[in-house]
């Protein structure tokens, strides 16, 4: 082995320190000038899983001017969290924030605090109503949809074998139909049977897929609150809770024991958006039978999905706003798809072979790919979700869960509800 | 003549002066040794105390900051509201399932750790510790044992043909629960607290009185808990301080973390969480923080006034037969 004479190795030392030099020298200056172009360190915050990580080396590797930085989140409320506390103190954002759509509501009141991304680039690259939920009452779109969550019907098929139904999914999507109540009919038809299970998991998750139906269920679109004089939350309420008093397992969802009975035969459907397939295959772990049907009652529905956003704090907007527009079209969206199973909410994702193609193993190999994206094409309304959304469904939940434990009455659960919404004002 | 007047006058005064300095030295020295104690204190304590007053009087929003002032508007809403009372009981009720079987239980072991046991150390390490366990863990693993149909408790139950409890439905079930988690965490602490004070104790007053033919639970109760005096209030001061603020258990106790459909298990400090970073009304949230800081100064000088009465009954008594 050959080793440099001193000189020399002090030579290419100095050499190498002179262009270091001149390098960080070349980035502090176009630092400050913000100009394209220039090296720039974009930071980009997302939590859970949002299959980023290749894309992150490929992008740096398209553009050797960009240095990313990942901060990820474990949960979306720890994500939440932190958004709201740095966007209350005004510093300390990334140039990228991934949101959720369960509280883009709240975000929108501040929409002036995200920039706008519209621009004829990504103009009809999205569902229209995952874009029109990001756009605020100005038309600014202040984010970039990444995934979506629409909305099947899961099924035990080794049950409904049992209570003498039919247990191909295309005869099964059939007998469901595609209204709450043909869903509930077949659910009676289930329990007739004696098999003692109950038809479906939980009156709060099967809420949810109702309210997502309605377009102004608490909330004018000029943000009035008509949550309690709503006739149509009052009806949904009841048939709910009509429909859980024979069906229903009773159990919130996500707790303990909501867990525990994907082990225990505790129920025979759930609805379930595309994320939850793989919840139900974690929680059902060594249960054979799941199957998914392709439909949904009442027509389509969508549970959850993220954006990416670009908050006006970031020092390098336009670089920000770039490679958000990046992330989010149809190709990375199908990589995030295959690494992560984050489903696309991009029209383009959607037709493509390699979605369509996808199968499930443990959901008895059905094309989730395809099933999935009828369903996101069946979602036809945009329920309009104001600054307190949130707070009022949630309210809404407890609500129900009150019935549910036999708490209270329908009518005595309703009144505490009124309450309830009332002292949010 | 007159110079040595000077010099003594001079000398006179600088006596003086260092007799000064000495009166300042001893009477201001220990106020400034303790100072960084109160200096850290009006920086993290009263600064943030006074500001919440400050907050509590103005409509404020956790995003939007500080909006108007309307007095004391958040203070009457807070109170009109039925879960400001619910969660009020609700409080008080878990603080007196843990901290009354706590202290009790902890001064019971700790007595029996104070006598002659073979592997000391062993026993006092362990019933420290649960405490070393982190309370989110602590609520991770007691959910395992209250769980609603799927737990370890119910089942058992269930195997002698009790009804399952419905541990996080009824109101009652659900504070024994989270009062068992805050016990499970705490007791061990406590007691090391006891065992300390026990220990300082002169033995020669229990040679005394076994020699005059006292048992053991007499020496306890006549001897030991009225020496304890002192730490028996520090205890049961920190622990209302600590029960009337217990946070991690009830919020870990179910997924949704806000005390249950019905708040049946919603204490002072989740309602505060909840109207702060839920409802994002931090006036409001700023104003059941100052009524809960009340509320614990109010028992808290209740609690010391009644523990003094009572110890300081027992020690009267044993004054007068040391008298006689």
């Amino acid at each position: 082995m050959k080793r440099f004479p001193r000189t020399k190795m002090a030579a290419v030392v100095a050499g190498a320190a002179s262009i270091a030099l001149i390098t960080t020298g070349c980035s502090a200056g176009t630092d400050s000038g913000s100009s394209a172009g220039g090296d720039v360190t974009l930071t980009v915050a997302t939590f859970n899983e949002f299959g980023y990580d290749d894309l992150f080396a490929k992008y740096e590797e398209a553009n050797p001017n960009v240095t990313i930085k990942h901060k990820k989140a474990a949960t979306s409320n720890e994500a939440r969290d932190n958004l709201t506390t740095r966007l209350a103190a005004g510093s300390g954002l990334s140039d990228v924030e991934a949101i959720e759509v369960d509280w883009l509501p709240e975000l929108l009141q501040y929409s002036n605090q995200f920039i706008d991304l519209a621009s004829a680039d990504v103009d009809g690259r999205w569902l229209d109503w995952k874009e029109k939920a990001a756009t605020d009452a100005d038309g600014r779109l202040i984010g970039y949809g990444t995934d979506i969550g629409p909305e099947a019907v899961c099924y035990r098929s080794d049950l409904f074998e049992a209570a003498g139904l039919p247990t191909d999914r295309a005869e099964v999507a059939d007998m469901l139909g595609t209204s709450w109540d043909s869903y509930y009919a077949a659910g009676e038809k289930f329990a007739s049977a004696g098999t003692n299970v109950p038809w479906f998991d939980s009156a709060g998750a099967t809420w949810q897929g109702v309210v997502n139906q309605l377009e102004n269920a608490y909330e004018e679109n000029d943000g009035t609150v008509i949550a309690t004089e709503n006739p149509e939350v009052r009806e949904a309420y009841d048939d709910v809770l009509d429909a859980s008093s024979t069906l229903s397992a009773h159990l919130s969802q996500w707790s303990d024991d909501w867990t525990a009975s994907f082990q225990n035969d505790g129920f025979a459907t759930m609805l379930c958006p595309g994320w939850m397939l793989g919840v139900i295959s974690g929680n059902a772990d060594g249960v054979a039978g799941w199957d998914i049907a392709d439909t949904f009652p009442g027509g389509g529905g969508n549970w959850g999905g993220s954006y990416l956003t670009v908050p006006t704090q970031s020092k390098h907007q336009e670089e920000a706003q770039k490679l958000a527009a990046w992330l989010t079209a149809p190709e990375q969206q199908l990589s995030a798809f295959a690494s992560k199973g984050t489903f696309p909410s991009q029209i383009d994702a959607l037709a493509s072979d390699e979605l369509l193609g996808a199968t499930n193993e443990f959901f008895n190999n059905a094309p989730t790919g395809e099933i999935l994206a009828n369903r996101a094409a069946a979602v036809s309304v945009t329920p309009f979700k104001g600054a307190k959304y949130f707070a009022i469904n949630d309210a809404m939940q407890q609500a129900i869960t009150r019935v549910e434990d036999g708490l209270m009455s329908a009518d005595e659960s309703w009144a505490q509800f009124e309450t309830d919404v009332k002292s949010l004002g | 003549m007159t110079a040595a007047i000077d010099v003594d006058a001079r000398s006179l005064r600088r006596i003086a002066r260092n007799h000064r300095l000495n009166r300042w030295d001893v009477r201001f020295s220990p106020y400034l040794y303790i100072s960084p104690f109160f200096i850290l204190f009006a920086l993290v304590g009263l600064f943030p105390l006074l500001y919440t007053a400050w907050v509590s009087v103005h409509d404020w929003n956790l995003i939007g900051g500080q909006g108007d002032f309307v007095g004391i508007d958040n203070y009457v809403t807070v109170l009109s509201q039925p879960y400001f009372w619910t969660s009020l009981r609700n409080t008080f009720s878990i603080f007196l399932f843990s901290s009354v079987p706590q202290v009790l239980l902890a001064m019971g072991i700790a007595a029996f750790l104070d006598y002659n046991l073979r592997a000391k150390t062993l026993w006092r390490m362990g019933v420290l510790l649960p405490y070393v366990v982190a309370p989110v863990a602590v609520a991770l693993i007691f959910s395992n044992l209250f769980g609603d149909r799927f737990g370890l408790i119910n089942e058992l139950l269930g195997g002698i043909g009790i009804d399952a409890i419905r541990w996080h439905v009824d109101v009652i079930p659900s504070h024994l629960a989270i009062a068992t988690m805050v016990n499970f965490r705490w007791t061990g602490y406590t007691t090391l607290i006891f065992l300390a004070a026990m220990q300082a104790i002169p033995r020669d007053y229990y040679e005394a009185a076994i020699i005059d033919g006292a048992n053991r639970l007499r020496t306890f109760w006549s001897i030991t808990v009225p020496l304890l005096r002192p730490v028996i209030i520090f205890v049961i001061i920190t622990s209302t301080i600590g029960g009337l603020q217990i946070f991690d258990e009830p919020r870990m106790f179910d997924q949704a973390g806000q005390g249950g459909a019905n708040r049946q298990w919603q204490t002072l400090t989740l309602y505060i969480y909840e109207l702060g970073w839920g409802q994002r009304n931090f006036g409001r949230a700023s104003a059941v923080a100052w009524l809960l800081f009340l509320v614990i100064i109010v028992i808290a000088i209740l609690n010391f006034v009644i523990t003094r009465r009572i110890a300081g009954s027992t020690e009267r008594r044993i004054r007068t037969k040391g008298k006689r």
